[in-house]
């Protein structure tokens, strides 16, 4: 039974963890709120002056910001369809039973762990290179040109790092889904006679809905804010070929010192992560209650 | 029960899911041989896979040339420092919530998490006027900080959902045999909490290390963690792959270890519970 010393003791042991993430959220988020309504650049210490909505004007209106829009939502777009598909196949092939199960499990889930300045320089280096990188070495030997892939595809190559990143994240969710399976009635679908493909599609994908609901919005958090991969490979470009809103709105304020510019960009990437947070924060507010 | 399944399936089955394994796994392979590599190996035409000569003189050039084990120590500090910081706020705060719930321990924990949906973009203006004038860019304990706050939603959640497991019935056992408040801490709790709190620093040291956004924005040469230290390979100059692959493989290889260790915590703490 808690008792009211027990309550008071409880609030005091809650209060640094709230104080600071209170602190955290508050500060900074109405820092970025008024300075989006200043004209304010580095360079022109002491010019600051409000403008009211002329920032986001011009921050929405920029060319720039609605091919960062389009990117920033094919990248979130083309990682989950890679990583959710592929992930279920994987998760589908490592639940069979075969020789050596938990190395191979190691195996794949390993470039979750690689920092992503390190995955985008090997790739970028190693891989992608049109000279020296292992697939122009491969594309020379079915006798075809190489491919510049971070000039010519940028955006498709990003896509392929980050998936090859995330890919591991979703394989481990839905394998750990697959596992709870009910073994039974599997069986007995099995011994009524229906085919692999109805099982899968009526009993193990209903299962794992569940599963790939978590893998999409979490992943969907996460990739709205790539950001060092496309600094060390791309730096956004050619043009704006490769940039996303973190990476436009890191230009505009660390770059070019826009503050304003910058925070108004901010606000905007802030309402757009929250329309995904919504659904993500109901899923899990509802698992909380079970 | 366990289903039966025929021999020929399995090893069918093997030799898929090693094919898989390997080709996922096979940049990373392929980083920790070339580190081994001279430069001119490592771009060598057609590549070389084992028979080359392999030499450990990439890790020393590396350490000489740009001074490896500051930015290593750096990564050690912001890691272990922001998940030390972030324990102790974490504990007690998670810990009150498991036992005594009350009406609001829902909200703030939904609360809670809602402030890791924040994308880090959106405050880094003011995050940065705040670290310049507070003269804490470039300086470890400003990272620490900012590691620490970003990460602190997430330990609150992976130990409220292991403290939860614990059962209060052997807290009022303990205390009708008369246990004091001390001993029960001390010898009831703690061995029991200790699994979790392991999970969690895992977790978090793995998340911190890998930490891209802050590390990158906040830092110069002097507090860049490996990350940032990486990032400063980005513009090639002459031969390096061999180098490259040499800092890669440091930075990556104390991560992937522990990692390995922590794959079961992992979906547990990255799903704030929801999968598990």
């Amino acid at each position: 039974m808690a008792t009211k010393h027990s309550r008071a003791s409880a609030r005091i042991m809650i209060s640094p963890a709230v104080l600071l993430l209170l602190g955290w959220m508050l500060i900074p988020l109405s820092m970025t709120l008024y300075f989006s309504f200043l004209r304010y650049n580095l360079l022109m210490p002491g010019m600051e002056e409000f403008t009211g909505l002329t920032n986001y004007k011009y921050f929405l209106t920029d060319p720039a910001f609605f091919a960062a829009l389009t990117n920033t939502i094919l990248l979130v777009c083309g990682v989950l369809l890679v990583t959710v598909i592929g992930g279920v196949l994987l998760a589908l092939l490592l639940d069979q039973p075969f020789f050596g199960q938990g190395i191979v499990r190691i195996l794949v889930i390993a470039p979750f762990f690689v920092m992503p300045t390190v995955s985008a320089l090997v790739w970028k280096n190693m891989f992608m290179n049109p000279v020296n990188g292992l697939f122009a070495h491969l594309f020379k030997f079915f006798g075809l040109e190489p491919f510049d892939f971070l000039a010519q595809a940028p955006l498709a190559s990003i896509i392929g790092i980050v998936s090859w990143q995330w890919l591991p994240f979703a394989t481990l969710i839905l394998l750990t889904a697959f596992q709870s399976l009910d073994q039974e009635q599997l069986e007995a679908s099995e011994m009524d006679g229906a085919p692999w493909i109805k099982r899968f599609w009526f009993i193990m994908l209903p299962h794992l809905s569940r599963a790939i609901t978590v893998v999409i919005l979490i992943q969907t958090i996460f990739l709205l804010s790539v950001f060092a991969e496309i600094l060390v490979t791309t730096n956004g470009g050619p043009g704006t070929a490769s940039t996303n809103l973190t990476y436009l709105i890191y230009m505009q304020s660390l770059l070019q010192f826009d503050v304003g510019g910058g925070s108004a960009g901010g606000v905007v990437a802030i309402i757009l992560a929250n329309i995904v947070a919504i659904f993500l924060m109901r899923m899990i507010g509802k698992n909380l209650d079970a | 029960m366990a289903r039966s399944v025929s021999t020929n399936r399995k090893l069918v089955t093997t030799f898929f899911a090693w094919a898989v394994g390997l080709a996922i796994f096979f940049p990373i392979l392929w980083t920790i041989l070339t580190s081994f590599k001279t430069e001119a190996q490592a771009i060598s035409d057609p590549p070389v896979f084992f028979n080359f000569h392999w030499t450990l003189e990439n890790y020393v050039t590396v350490q000489e040339r740009s001074n490896y084990f500051r930015h290593f120590w750096n990564s050690v500090v912001l890691s272990g420092g922001s998940t030390l910081l972030g324990l102790i706020i974490a504990i007690p705060a998670a810990w009150s919530m498991a036992f005594v719930p009350s009406r609001r321990t829902k909200d703030i924990l939904m609360w809670m998490l809602s402030t890791k949906m924040l994308p880090p973009v959106g405050v880094l203006v003011p995050m940065y006027l705040i670290f310049r004038n507070l003269g804490l860019l470039d300086t470890q304990i400003g990272l620490v900080i900012v590691l620490t706050l970003i990460n602190l939603p997430i330990i609150v959640w992976m130990l409220y959902t292991y403290f939860k497991e614990i059962p209060g019935e052997i807290l009022e056992a303990a205390r009708m045999d008369g246990a004091t408040l001390r001993s029960e801490i001390l010898y009831v709790l703690t061995p029991m909490a200790i699994p979790g709190i392991a999970s969690t620093v895992l977790l978090n040291i793995i998340l911190a290390w890998n930490e891209a956004f802050w590390t990158l924005n906040l830092t110069a040469a002097k507090a860049a963690p490996l990350t940032a230290f990486i990032a400063s390979y980005s513009s090639p100059e002459g031969l390096f792959y061999a180098k490259l692959s040499a800092a890669s493989t440091m930075a990556i290889a104390p991560i992937l270890i522990m990692g390995w260790f922590s794959q079961k915590q992992l979906v547990r703490g990255l799903t704030f519970g929801a999968v598990k």
